[in-house]
């Protein structure tokens, strides 16, 4: 089933930057869908857009629609703090509050007003285990979350979108900054969770491209030139452009 | 080899001149403290502490322009500091960059380039006489807040500003709205620098006489304030009446009530100066 569907959506910031030109592409349910391509294909803006958070930047013209489960989510009238809480995202660089591990973990659970200890304590664990993180702090919950390595500190990213039980998790270059052990252990991560949850994955180069996606869409300077199956993106493009980056001719 | 030698020679000669002009700039401030605290020093007692003036101020205590000068600090913080925290939070996180937000700046900027006096004359005429609070504590703390609020609004700015950008935009993105992102994590963040900047306002207010010449100072009373319409004596106006008005006025009072004030003052700045170091070191970002 399908979870987002992005409809003509288009895209111009303040500053003049055309970002997406009339994209329209289908999100599956408990699948992830990677978004590939090179730097400003539009990749990171679709991504906000799909949380609102590019609610933030300066935005010249919008136009199309993005539906959640059938209910365009770019309407004005739409709760966008409810919506976040629907859709998690995770940055490029691991930014952890300036809180302990567990006040990292509970700030989303907090500020939509839960106090029960009981309800905080179950939501630390659980994502902490879901993001492969629990048995290296569960013994330091109350220590600064700063003090944990660049590679913990992306888990415990992760792990504080899923706190927040949402349906869609959204990752922007989750890993760039990450050595590849640690970067195995998010992207096994995601292989876990994506049986619960809709991942949208902007990976940081086109070999984790290939290695995680069901889905690939690949993106070139604000337009969608290929969208499908993994497998078939990776190994038998249809489009010229797409077959040239995916083999390393450009980008 | 000759060149290398006049080429080191030169930069040691250059080092030598621009360390010796800042240690110039240091010598005043050195000497002032110096010689205020060797003169004022003998006059120092709990008699001069905690007593009245008396014998036409040349002998006894000066505990009321103590005290006043705390109550008009405390006033002007109550006062100052809350308006001034809040413009900054208005400015540094929801305002948009543009006409109205510019001038505003403007007058801020503005605001702190005007002579004391002028705000002397300024409450005079909107506090003491228009608003008929009289020559009061109330006054003289409201004369002084407006003073005082440009450095407050400007430092408590610059220290909201200098929290990370990417703080804000994780917090949006876990679903807090913009007053829960502040309140939990920007202003705590930034609260050291501003906690600095506030100290810093506060103590030139508790330092001048100007404003509070025409607006709250008294030249002697007998009792302490009882509230915040009484006019009260203050350490920089008593300072500048015993030194100015009084005849045969004994030198150490002088420099005793200037070391006391001087000490108020630094003592001020010690506390910023900490809290802002501490704050750096535990800092996380």
């Amino acid at each position: 089933m399908d979870k987002i569907v992005v409809e003509n959506l288009s895209l111009k910031y303040a500053d003049g930057t055309e970002s997406l030109r009339n994209v329209s592409i289908a999100i599956r349910e408990n699948a992830i869908t990677v978004m590939f391509g090179p730097a400003g294909g539009g990749k990171s803006s679709l991504l906000r857009c799909m949380n609102r958070l590019n609610d933030l930047a300066e935005i010249h013209t919008q136009q199309g629609r993005i539906l959640l489960d059938g209910e365009n989510i770019l309407d004005p009238q739409t709760d966008v703090i409810n919506l976040r809480r629907k859709v998690g995202m995770v940055f490029a660089r691991p930014v952890v509050l300036p809180l302990s591990i567990r006040g990292n973990l509970i700030y989303g659970l907090e500020v939509m007003g839960e106090k029960r200890k009981s309800k905080l304590d179950e939501a630390v664990e659980r994502s902490l285990k879901q993001a492969a993180l629990w048995d290296e702090v569960k013994e330091r919950l109350d220590e600064p979350a700063i003090a944990l390595s660049g590679g913990q500190q992306q888990r415990l990213c992760l792990a504080r979108s899923l706190a927040l039980e949402p349906q869609v998790i959204l990752l922007d270059e989750p890993t760039s900054g990450l050595d590849p052990i640690s970067t195995g252990k998010v992207e096994a991560s995601l292989q876990e969770l994506k049986k619960n949850y809709t991942i949208v994955l902007v990976p940081h180069s086109v070999q984790q491209a290939a290695r995680t996606a069901d889905f690939a869409a690949f993106f070139l300077q604000g337009e969608l030139v290929e969208f499908g199956e993994g497998k078939t993106i990776f190994t038998t493009p249809k489009e010229k452009r797409t077959e040239d980056y995916v083999r390393g001719r450009f980008g | 080899m000759k060149l290398s030698l006049n080429r080191n020679l030169v930069q040691r000669l250059g080092f030598g001149l621009i360390g010796l002009m800042t240690f110039m700039t240091i010598l005043p401030i050195i000497g002032v403290m110096l010689y205020i605290l060797v003169q004022g020093a003998p006059a120092i007692s709990w008699e001069f502490l905690t007593g009245f003036p008396s014998d036409g101020m040349r002998q006894g205590g000066i505990l009321p322009a103590i005290v006043g000068t705390f109550y008009l600090t405390v006033g002007t913080a109550v006062f100052s500091v809350p308006l001034g925290v809040a413009a900054a939070i208005y400015l540094s996180e929801y305002a948009a960059e543009n006409m109205l937000t510019r001038l505003i700046r403007l007058a801020i900027i503005n605001l702190a380039g005007i002579p004391s006096v002028v705000y002397g004359l300024f409450g005079l005429g909107l506090f003491v006489l228009f608003l008929k609070f009289g020559t009061s504590i109330l006054a003289a703390s409201l004369t002084l807040s407006i003073m005082t609020l440009p450095v407050i609004i400007s430092t408590a700015e610059e220290a909201l500003r200098a929290v990370p950008q990417s703080f804000r935009t994780v917090s949006i993105s876990l679903g807090a709205t913009r007053w829960q992102t502040i309140r939990r994590i920007i202003l705590r963040e930034a609260l050291p620098g501003i906690i600095t900047g506030v100290i810093l306002g506060l103590e030139r207010a508790a330092g001048e006489t100007a404003p509070i010449l025409f607006t709250g100072a008294a030249f002697f009373l007998p009792r302490l304030p009882g509230s915040p319409f009484d006019a009260t004596m203050a350490l920089p106006y008593h300072l500048f009446v015993i030194s100015t008005q009084i005849p045969e006025m004994p030198f150490k009072i002088e420099y005793g009530t200037a070391l006391v004030l001087i000490v108020f003052v630094l003592g001020m700045n010690i506390v910023a100066t900490v809290v802002r170091s501490r704050a750096r070191a535990k800092r996380q970002w």
